[in-house]
């Protein structure tokens, strides 16, 4: 499989990332190039394969359903470009 | 040689005797690094120098010293990754998108070493969220080796993506490193530079408050100039936290312990694919030299078969910035870090990202993007996630049938030189990985620890694969390793 440049510039979309027309290009080649090298994924055999979904055999901990952390919005807003009364700003979304 | 140079040549263990006997001070010590830092600032090694929270930390651990209440790392100078959070100091994973972020909160890896007593120097350069194998990633520009050919003043890479960590060990700007990794980012790095690095089995150490690049593979770890003092510093950096989810519930062991225990009758595993073709004859030459090592200490050596290795480098460029593309959405230009304004919100969004991203991480971010995406999860992620099953099962199989450790190379070359591969494809910048990148698919622990120099004098390290949570075995054979081999420091040019 390999994309062409509108699906390029269709996934930056989705990633939310600007790119130009010559970025689209270049980064076309390289992820065709990398789609090629996975291509040999497919000689394998995995019909009777489960995904790995962990690498260490262990069950979720579970912990009570109590707030164990918080309190501080001072905190946490401290690094946002813009905020205003310990809220995020944004711009205009809804009109 | 200066008192200071002798200071800051000392290994940990050297550190906490010489300390504990008062031959020194921690201010001292501490100051004595600070100084060398300063004088090695064209390495590029450290993004930002904390002298004045370093002078206050080894302050206190002097007074800690005086009244006999010395913690393990009372007073060790130690250069922290700039992926792990400290708190209000520059944390930025080496990217513009992390602008002046400077966190409230303190990751739990750094958080240990402060508890027991470590003095932060500062922050290092790393690839741009730990993506990359030559720290020419970076935001803040490259690293370069304290390594050089010989005869030659050819600036050459230390790796990556730790390649700040491993530079700042391997030239005294740091007693040890913390450093993390995600396909071989404190192994190869490590074998770039002569010194000695070790990624825990996953769960190891908790990854709360280091920046994730791809979840179920990152793991942090310690790069250090002896491996005595890999274990000293993984003792205090791993713990159980309840904050990380996939830190495992198993107490930390005492690897300082396992230094100097006989390797005399453990199996290690020669995986014959990971012969490579085309691969240095110095490198087989190498691992050979590896092998006889361990027999003479009375190790038995097996030829065992991984059949899925040859895969794990592309299931692992799936898997990676799949998970990558998810875990850096959230720099949005909203809640840390940089904001490029734009018409309206998504304009924003993508402004922010063009800018604060560079090239390497746009372009894991779009393939993760393209293969998370309707119509090719099956395809791609749900594949390479089917073969990193098959990945770890032959591992399984080789560890049931007696294998105790798996010795290969650590790299397939030396360290190659700055912007040697600026032309060459991304795979071929990625096959750096292809002896590590095993490991973080089937979750083991792997230490780097050098094994000798090449015909031009730079150093090329070995690599030892063991069983989950048995790194006390790893650091028996690596010391075997490291005794035969003896230890490696580059010529002072910078």
């Amino acid at each position: 499989m390999s994309v062409d440049i509108a699906t390029v510039k269709r996934v930056a979309r989705l990633a939310r990332i600007a790119i130009s027309e010559e970025e689209a290009v270049a980064f076309q080649s390289e992820i065709n190039a990398i789609l090629g090298f996975a291509e040999q994924l497919n000689e394998v055999d995995v019909s009777d394969v489960e995904p790995l979904t962990s690498v260490v055999a262990q069950v979720m901990k579970m912990r009570e359903d109590v707030v164990t952390d918080g309190f501080y919005a001072e905190k946490v807003v401290a690094n946002a470009p813009a905020s205003d009364d310990d809220f995020f700003m944004v711009p205009k979304v809804i009109e | 040689m200066t008192r200071a140079a002798d200071l800051t040549s000392l290994s940990i263990a050297e550190i906490r005797d010489g300390l504990a006997t008062k031959a020194f001070s921690a201010v001292e010590l501490t100051k004595a690094y600070l100084a060398a830092m300063e004088a090695a600032r064209a390495l590029n090694a450290y993004i930002v120098e904390t002298p004045e929270q370093a002078l206050a930390m080894a302050e206190a651990s002097d007074a800690r010293l005086a009244s006999g209440e010395q913690r393990p790392l009372e007073g060790v100078p130690i250069g922290v990754k700039d992926l792990f959070a400290t708190e209000g100091v520059h944390t930025q994973a080496a990217s513009n998108v992390l602008f002046g972020f400077k966190p409230t909160y303190e990751s739990t890896v750094t958080s240990n070493l402060w508890a027991d007593g470590a003095v932060m120097l500062g922050k290092l350069n790393m690839d741009e969220f730990a993506m990359g194998s030559s720290n020419e990633t970076s935001y803040y520009g490259p690293v370069t080796n304290p390594w050089r050919k010989e005869g030659s003043n050819l600036p050459l890479v230390p790796g990556g993506s730790s390649g700040g960590s491993a530079a700042a060990v391997a030239a005294r700007l740091c007693a040890g490193a913390t450093a993390t990794d995600t396909g071989g980012s404190i192994r190869q790095p490590a074998a770039f530079t002569g010194t000695v690095g070790i990624k825990p089995t996953y769960g190891r150490c908790s990854r709360w408050g280091i920046a994730a690049f791809a979840s179920s593979l990152d793991q942090a770890g310690p790069i250090a100039r002896t491996v005595r003092d890999a274990a000293i510093l993984l003792k205090s950096m791993a713990s159980v936290d309840p904050k990380d989810t996939t830190s495992v519930d198993l107490p930390v062991g005492d690897y300082e312990a396992a230094i100097g225990q006989s390797v005399k009758g453990l199996r290690i595993g020669i995986p014959r694919e990971y012969r490579l073709d085309g691969m240095p004859a110095e490198i087989e030459a190498l691992w050979q030299q590896g092998i006889a090592w361990l027999k003479e200490a009375g190790a038995e050596i097996v030829d065992i078969s991984l059949p899925h290795t040859k895969y794990a480098l592309p299931a692992y460029y799936i898997v990676a910035p799949a998970e990558a593309s998810s875990n850096l959405a959230r720099y949005d230009g909203v809640r840390y870090g940089l904001r490029v304004p734009g018409d309206d919100i998504i304009s924003m969004y993508e402004n922010t990202r063009a800018a604060g991203f560079g090239r390497e991480v746009k372009r894991r971010i779009l393939i993760g993007t393209y293969v998370l995406s309707a119509g090719y999860y099956d395809a791609y992620y749900v594949r390479a996630q089917k073969i990193r099953t098959l990945i770890k099962r032959d591992f399984d199989i080789a560890f049931e049938a007696g294998v105790d450790a798996v010795l290969t190379p650590a790299t397939p070359s030396a360290a190659f030189g700055l912007q040697e591969m600026a032309m060459a494809s991304p795979v071929e910048m990625y096959l750096n990985d292809v002896f590590t990148v095993t490991v973080n698919m089937a979750g083991l622990p792997g230490i780097a620890v050098p094994g000798g120099l090449d015909s031009a004098g730079l150093p090329l390290g070995l690599q030892l694969i063991g069983r989950p949570f048995e790194e006390e075995t790893l650091f028996r054979l690596a010391h075997v390793v490291e005794d035969a081999a003896g230890s490696f420091t580059p010529v002072r040019w910078w």
